[in-house]
């Protein structure tokens, strides 16, 4: 990292839309850093020591929850955590009164998920405290994509003109959309494919290339993203079958063998396996599924710890 | 500004620093190195270097023919608030591969001033293990202390004013070999 890197200006992290290809950099080469305390023995270091971070998940996640829970605790913070299904949400409360009502009890950071896109700038347009953005509707999920971006550099060494494909439902896939903003940002040549129902009208003009058949263009590239067939949606009117989906788009060990050896395989869990990807390949040499949950941590630490240390004007 | 160390001064203050470490812990077992980011790093490899030149020597030496373990530490994330500068330090790796526990541990860094670094890098230190002593290197010793810590190996001695500024050059770093003390007033 060079020695005169600007410092962190931005006290919100809602999307990487909004970042620049240097603070992108930035969050990567700290995530790096940050990997290192949770090899060691005492995964712990004083850095957020005294912030308090609250986690308000208005959408149902355990992974990503924990991910965020386990960055706090490793740079000292406090973490409450709150979950809408046993919370004054379900008593009718409105989400600007609810975040207001813990911001109120002095919280440094506010973690938001929540099912409606948008909820992250909204609420950081009403509070003092940062916001950063677990994943809004099917906007945005900025760690997600960072951490992706993160492991797909630790895997390729170098991000320019790598040949990234995101392969499934696109339209409702906000870590679609997070990492084609970073990585277009980067400079690496993405690839969307699934079938057409699934791929939103005029999405070249974020600067991707389509395609509708995944044999076709599955030797040339370097990362093959596969996004979950989310089955808790209604998938009627978008294709016939799940078994018909895994046939013309899943990855099995026989479209493996037909992409680049050192290809990587990836996948933002939890893993669908026999549906967008096989066992095999789940659990084979070129799949870093498991290395980007440990990334994730190491990520999170380093958007808390960036964010956190943007000073607000008033002293609360 | 004329330079208060020349690129030699260094050089002779380390290899003096490097002589003083084998004698200290002649037939003792081999101490650590750990170099505090940034140019305690370079100043710990250079270390390393002139004391592998004193045994090759012969006449002094530890108890086994094994290199020191090198080490760098980043002490950014222990900073206390007095020391937190006022943006945001960038954060660099910790590279601690090797075990400290019952080991004696030379940190190394550039300049010994209020103290403040030097409890920071023992703060991070406590999270490795348990070291058997810590013993500490510093090219500059300015004064003005804030902590009750000292430099057990120092190259030089500099009285310094509160508002002067002393700067460290390093080849690896700044292109140059030389330690420059400025003052806004003169």
């Amino acid at each position: 990292m060079p020695e005169n890197t600007k410092p962190w200006t931005k006290k919100h992290l809602i999307a990487i839309e909004d970042l620049s290809a240097e603070e992108i950099t930035q969050i990567l080469d700290t995530t790096k850093s940050f990997k290192e305390v949770s090899s060691r023995d005492v995964k712990k270091v004083p850095a957020l020591r005294g912030k308090t971070i609250a986690n308000m998940f208005f959408e149902n996640s355990t992974r990503t929850r924990i991910s965020f829970e386990l960055a706090a605790k490793r740079l000292s913070a406090d973490i409450i955590n709150f979950s809408s299904s046993s919370s004054s949400t379900a008593k009718g409360e409105n989400l600007i009164d609810t975040v207001k009502t813990i911001e109120a009890m002095n919280v440094d950071l506010v973690v938001v998920r929540h099912s409606a896109s948008g909820a992250p700038h909204m609420i950081a347009n009403a509070i003092q405290a940062g916001v950063v953005n677990a994943g809004d509707g099917i906007h945005e999920h900025p760690t997600q994509g960072l951490l992706d971006i993160f492991t797909m550099r630790e895997k390729k060494g170098s991000l320019k003109g790598l040949k990234v494909c995101f392969i499934g439902d696109i339209r409702h896939s906000r870590v679609a959309r997070s990492n084609i903003w970073g990585l277009t940002k980067m400079g690496a040549e993405v690839t969307v494919c699934g079938p057409p129902t699934l791929i939103p009208a005029k999405i070249e003009e974020l600067g991707v290339k389509v395609s509708y058949d995944v044999d076709a263009i599955l030797p040339h590239m370097d990362v093959l993203y596969l996004l979950r067939i989310q089955t808790e949606r209604q998938y009627g009117l978008f294709f016939p079958s799940i078994r018909e989906y895994a046939g013309e788009f899943g990855i099995n060990s026989r479209r493996l063998a037909r992409a680049k050896k050192d290809v990587l395989i990836m996948h933002p869990g939890p893993l669908n396996r026999g549906i967008e990807l096989d066992s095999s390949v789940a659990d084979g040499p070129n799949s870093a599924v498991l290395d980007q949950v440990t990334n994730g941590v190491a990520t999170r630490m380093a958007v808390l710890y960036l964010v956190s240390g943007v000073k607000n004007e008033s002293n609360r | 500004m004329k330079p208060i160390l020349s690129a030699q001064d260094m050089d002779k203050a380390l290899s003096r620093i490097a002589h003083e470490i084998l004698e200290t812990y002649q037939n003792q077992p081999v101490p650590s190195l750990i170099g505090i980011r940034r140019r305690g790093e370079f100043l710990a490899q250079r270390l390393l270097v002139k004391i592998r030149e004193i045994r090759q020597k012969g006449s002094l030496d530890f108890n086994s023919p094994e290199e020191p373990n090198l080490g760098i530490l980043d002490i950014n994330l222990y900073r206390d608030d007095l020391t937190r500068v006022a943006e945001q330090p960038i954060i660099r790796e910790t590279i601690l591969d090797f075990d400290i526990e019952e080991k004696v541990v030379i940190l190394v860094d550039d300049v010994l001033y209020t103290g403040r670094t030097v409890r920071c890098a023992l703060d991070a230190l406590k999270d490795f293990g348990r070291p058997k002593a810590i013993r500490l290197v510093v090219l500059i010793d300015r004064g003005h202390r804030e902590l009750p810590i000292k430099a057990d190996f120092v190259g030089k001695n500099i009285p310094t004013e509160a508002d002067d500024v002393i700067h460290v050059h390093m080849t690896e770093v700044d292109g140059e070999d030389n330690v420059i003390l400025e003052n806004e007033k003169h």
